[in-house]
């Protein structure tokens, strides 16, 4: 397949009254594994949010493989932030991942023993196969992430949409979700990925995007991702620490 | 059947339904939209009980449905203009049951509604409006009601299973997947309606909250099954049901007060000797490390 799967026009979207997006427009190309990233409040989550039509769309139109969101949703995966849901939820870590399925049983029909060989197999792939039979609220953060991408492998999607999967992980973790995320990638699928980590962005991902309330650039990672491009969308908020090629970033807050 | 067992098994049904219902309020952190719910349900009946001029089931079902929807709806609305949920909540349910109460004044003084008994419930009177049914023979109305209820919700919980605990969980994900999380959402809140408006004869609006609630939260603290929080949140909703009535009977006070204090009493029991999340538990066992 050639030509953009993901195209996004003149998007935008508000909290409360406050524009949180505007004048949003980019395309992906297939295969790619982007990084999307910005300072705190720039509207990441927001972003991916909105194109999956979780959060209202102002104006604007997204389009996933050419078709509306609606058309498409079967070839697409969200894994949603961790903290998104409550992991005192009286269910186990197999059940969890089972969830991806959902959308395939279909109505009136209960998962079969063959769904749940396809979740305990996720679970395998992300090294959680001794945690199937787990109390969600006993796993450590790192876990409970591994069984989010877990969830989302189970979907066998074509296309993913990530926020923030390597926030609080522990280091073993991150680098099973990065081997995961290059695995998806070797396979032909598409992932775009919230991150807040400046320092990893150019090992991890072949593209960024860079996103202050809109797109401020967009490319690949060699291109993009200069010192003036950061400078420009952190804004004022940011101080440069340690040598030139391998420069650490912190946004002040 | 005797009075007290007509009476034990109206209550056993509430505690059963309620506590089923609630498990699920509990989950999706929407235990106070019982609350207000259980309240504007009143409105439902008073207007269903104007247009039909009778109190019969099915109507009363019918427009506690509808004002349950209504309830739901408007918060959802009041909400989406930037009123926060819970004030949103409180003015909704608080006007819409003010409504009701006003109608009862005007409107329906010598019926069978009046608002002590619709806070209060009057489980006493039960067994004595008895309707005729093929092969079950003579049974109470509002025993009847809550047996139809009971099994709607069985059919709806059982069959939607896993839309609801997924729901419940992560609706975002649900959302992604294509599910109809509003038509779920407003589903749910129809259970829920039809629900209090079947318990209302029994234990009236404010005790329909102790049974939908408490029961489920005390199920919460002794087990991480989804499956067997159903299953012991509808055992508490029966046994503080029945233990209600005896106490009642016992020390000669309202048996929907006792009922309710049983749930209570319930939920302490769980909170102190729960294995898991019980204080005894976590005094035992040292915190683990998150």
């Amino acid at each position: 397949m050639s030509g953009p799967i993901v195209q996004v026009e003149n998007l935008s979207a508000s909290y409360r009254k406050n524009k949180v997006l505007y004048d949003v427009s980019f395309e992906v190309q297939p295969g790619s594994l982007t990084g999307i990233v910005g300072p705190n409040g720039a509207g990441k989550s927001t972003l991916i949010k909105t194109m999956l039509q979780l959060h209202p769309i102002l104006t604007g139109s997204v389009t996933f493989y050419g078709l509306p969101f609606k058309q498409a949703k079967k070839r697409i995966g969200y894994v949603p932030q961790r903290g998104s849901v409550d992991w005192d939820f009286p269910t186990n870590a197999l059940d969890v991942v089972t969830m991806g399925l959902y959308g395939q049983i279909g109505w009136f029909k209960r998962p079969t023993s063959r769904h749940k060989q396809m979740a305990y197999e996720a679970l395998e792939k992300m090294g959680m196969a001794d945690y199937a039979e787990r109390q969600i609220s006993q796993l450590s953060g790192g876990q409970q992430q591994r069984v989010f991408l877990a969830r989302a492998l189970v979907q066998n999607a074509d296309l993913y949409f990530m926020d923030e999967p390597l926030v609080g992980v522990d280091a073993a973790t991150e680098r099973a979700i990065m081997d995961i995320l290059r695995e998806l990638k070797a396979k032909g699928k598409t992932v775009m990925v919230v991150h807040h980590d400046l320092q990893t962005v150019e090992d991890y991902f072949d593209h960024v995007l860079l996103l202050n309330r809109t797109v401020l650039h967009h490319g690949m990672t060699e291109d993009v991702f200069t010192k003036e491009n950061i400078a420009e969308t952190y804004g004022g908020n940011m101080r440069w620490m340690g040598e030139e090629r391998h420069h650490v970033v912190h946004s002040v807050q | 059947m005797s009075y007290t067992a007509w009476i034990i098994l109206t209550a056993s049904l509430v505690g059963l339904s309620c506590g089923i219902i609630g498990v699920f309020l509990i989950l999706r952190k929407q235990a106070m939209m019982a609350d207000a719910i259980s309240h504007t349900v009143l409105l439902g009946i008073v207007l269903a009980y104007l247009v039909t001029k009778e109190v019969s089931g099915p109507s009363m079902l019918i427009g506690g449905i509808l004002a349950g929807l209504l309830t739901a709806f408007l918060v959802q609305w009041l909400h989406s203009l930037d009123v926060q949920h819970d004030a949103s909540m409180g003015i909704v349910f608080t006007t819409l049951f003010a409504i009701g109460v006003i109608l009862i004044a005007t409107s329906v003084g010598n019926a069978h509604l009046d608002v002590q008994h619709a806070l209060m419930g009057e489980i006493t009177f039960i067994p004595f409006h008895t309707i005729s049914l093929p092969i079950i023979g003579e049974i109470p109305q509002a025993t009847a009601l809550l047996l139809v209820v009971f099994v709607i919700i069985l059919f709806f919980i059982i069959a939607f299973y896993k839309e609801w605990k997924i729901t419940a969980f992560d609706p975002a994900l649900a959302a992604s997947l294509g599910l109809p999380v509003l038509f779920l959402h407003y589903l749910f809140m129809s259970l829920v309606s039809i629900t209090t408006v079947a318990s209302f004869d029994a234990v009236g609006a404010i005790m329909v909250v102790a049974m939908l609630i408490t029961p489920a939260a005390s199920a919460y603290l002794w087990t991480d099954r989804l499956f067997m929080m159903l299953i012991l949140s509808g055992v508490f909703g029966v046994v503080s049901a029945v233990l209600g009535y005896y106490v009642a009977a016992w020390i000669d006070t309202s048996i929907s007060g006792s009922m309710a204090f049983m749930t209570g009493v319930i939920f302490i029991i769980s909170f102190i000797f729960s294995p898991k999340h019980g204080l005894i538990a976590k005094h035992v066992r040292p915190v683990e490390e998150i």
